[in-house]
């Protein structure tokens, strides 16, 4: 059984980019215990020898002429981006 | 009575007829909207006034050129994109965001002539089975408003129970469509992976989500997904197959089918009411000529595990788009670009939206991929395989839908696990990537329960036709919620 301690939680709420107090990480850390232990289920499963499946259709590459076609108009593109400036979209800085 | 107590045969009649116009039909819905929906909680957005235009504009299109829907209206789950409509997918992420074009389903409902009345609650981002993980509002079950409508696309299903629209579009990833229906008492089906287009449909986890029909009617349910089906460029899993005449199927003739009955769907945790209907319900198609036998399908209880562990990995994938920068809500407080991303996610996603996000991260994180994501991927073939291998001796396979009806609002929101537990018998379907639907098939105090019926890859059909014989051969799809009256005019 694996063990989901706070810290644990913490490092992966990071790498999802979420941002998470104390509390939140202990709650979600004893959720998340639970839910992956149900899932060790699967162990008991000889599965050594068994394909996986990624999609259940097989798949090809899906391919077109390379020409160029419209791309979406710049104030479409800007219409549902909270702050904008001069046909840009503003973030907080990104260099210190 | 109302208007959407008729099928849209019998509303096209009329309005063939000239006793009824479309501004009549919609009318009604708005109608009914306003009367039910401040209770039943169905729906976020109106789409009042192009819908009225609209159905204005259809009379002038002329009675050779309108198609089996045309006129209808129909409400669409808020997980797909409306151009010039808010689109949410319930989530404060996506608060206020105007997509700036339609679904390719949404398309499809346009050159049909359907009219679309508005945008249904739904669980954030389809993450859930009660319609409580909504950010916005909790939609009640109109059978019972003290209990859910099922989920996540609990809005669509609750909207048609109720009578608000004949029609609505919901999307099925581990039971969506057919858990809800079940639950409304409605008809909820979820179409062969790569039937209906994506494009334009918010992902929650792309190799399981597919759009599918939810309404009153078996044959309203065919004709709804004549409408939505077929190849399209935008999306790349989607099957270049014929799209067969749905309704054509429903010949009422199921002389010789062959029904298989998995007894790990009539197993522990389902309830004795669900086992009952389904049990009654065989009786009925065998009458009908239909032969039933017990199987066995060996991996569904690992059906579960395998498929939170893949959605949630694909979901945590899909919802890294969702950082406030082009679109949806943005924090205020960020000093830096870091801060930014994590305190507007943080702020945007609920609670479920999160575990899952965390859950899916750690499971492709390093050093866990192979022991998680891996290891579901190769149980998924084994449950493949189940179906694969039963469906080389049945044409269908039948089971419940849910092992219980509806539950009180607010009983397993704290309990993940056990919320989890209701998809226990649609989960398999997606992920063999096959079709199936839900009927209304009997009542556990006063509460609907759905029969499941699972086909083959692309054979709607014959799901279709088994429904329709068993619908025409009972009357529970002709019941109705106590508060179905009340709006009636």
């Amino acid at each position: 059984m694996a063990k989901i301690t706070k810290e644990k939680v913490t490092e992966v709420a990071h790498l999802a980019r979420l941002a998470i107090s104390e509390e939140e990480a202990e709650h979600f850390a004893e959720q998340l215990e639970a839910i992956t232990n149900a899932m060790e289920l699967l162990n008991e499963l000889d599965t050594e020898n068994v394909e996986p499946t990624t999609h259940v259709y097989p798949m090809v590459n899906v391919l077109r002429e390379d020409q160029a076609e419209p791309g979406i108009p710049r104030e479409l593109a800007l219409k549902n981006a909270r702050e904008h400036e001069a046909g840009q979209i503003k973030v907080p800085n990104v260099l210190d | 009575m109302s208007l959407f107590d008729k099928t849209a045969d019998e509303l096209q009649r009329l309005i063939k007829a000239g006793e009824l116009s479309f501004a009549d039909v919609t009318q009604e819905a708005f109608d009914r909207i306003r009367e039910l929906d401040p209770e039943v909680a169905a729906f976020l957005q109106l789409n009042e006034e192009q819908a009225t235009a609209r159905a204005k504009e259809l009379e002038q299109t002329p009675a050779s050129e309108r198609g089996p829907l045309f006129g209808m209206p129909i409400g669409v789950k808020d997980n797909i994109v409306t151009e010039g409509i808010e689109t949410t997918a319930s989530s404060r992420i996506l608060e206020g965001f105007i997509p700036i074009y339609d679904a390719t389903v949404v398309r499809k409902l346009k050159d049909a002539g359907m009219v679309i009345t508005g945008k249904l609650n739904m669980d954030e981002f389809a993450m859930g089975s009660s319609n409580e993980n909504s950010y916005y509002k909790k939609t009640k079950n109109p059978w019972n408003l003290q209990t859910v409508p099922g989920g996540s696309s609990g809005g669509s299903a609750a909207a048609v129970a109720a009578g608000e629209v004949p029609f609505a579009l919901g999307s099925d990833t581990g039971g969506s469509i057919r858990q809800p229906a079940a639950f409304c008492g409605v008809v909820g089906m979820k179409p062969t992976y790569g039937r209906v287009s994506r494009f334009g449909l918010i992902a929650f986890a792309s190799s399981l989500d597919q759009i599918g029909p939810v309404t009153r009617t078996v044959e309203d349910n065919a004709k709804l997904l004549q409408v939505i089906s077929g190849h399209d460029d935008m999306d790349s899993t989607s099957a270049d197959v014929p799209v067969p005449d749905f309704a054509a199927a429903l010949t009422g003739d199921i002389k010789g089918l062959r029904i298989g009955v998995p007894k790990e769907y009539l197993g522990e945790g389902v309830s004795e009411g669900a086992r009952q209907a389904v049990l009654d319900a065989l009786r009925v198609l065998e009458e009908k000529g239909a032969t039933w036998e017990e199987i066995s399908m060996p991996h569904s209880k690992y059906a579960l595990s395998t498929y939170y562990l893949l959605s949630s990995s694909e979901a945590s994938s899909n919802l890294a788009r969702f950082d406030g920068i082009r679109y949806g809500y943005r924090t205020n407080q960020a000093e830096n670009l870091l801060d930014f991303y994590m305190n507007t996610r943080a702020e945007g996603f609920g609670d479920e939206v999160k575990r899952r996000i965390m859950l899916g991260t750690y499971a492709l994180s390093s050093g866990y991929y192979d022991a998680y994501y891996k290891k579901a991927q190769k149980t998924r073939t084994l449950i493949k395989q189940d179906f694969d291998q039963a469906f080389e001796k049945f044409d269908v396979i039948i089971g419940p839908t849910t092992p219980t009806p509806s539950f009180n609002i607010g009983e397993k929101i704290d309990d993940p696990l056990t919320m989890y537990a209701n998809d226990i018998l649609t989960i398999p379907v997606n992920l063999a990537g096959i079709p199936a639907i839900s009927v209304p098939c009997g009542f556990d105090n006063g509460l609907p329960l759905g029969l499941q019926i699972i086909g083959r890859p692309f054979d709607e059909e014959t799901i279709y036709r088994t429904a329709h014989v068993f619908e025409q051969a009972t009357d529970f799809h002709k019941q109705k919620p106590g508060l179905w009256e009340v709006a009636a005019k």
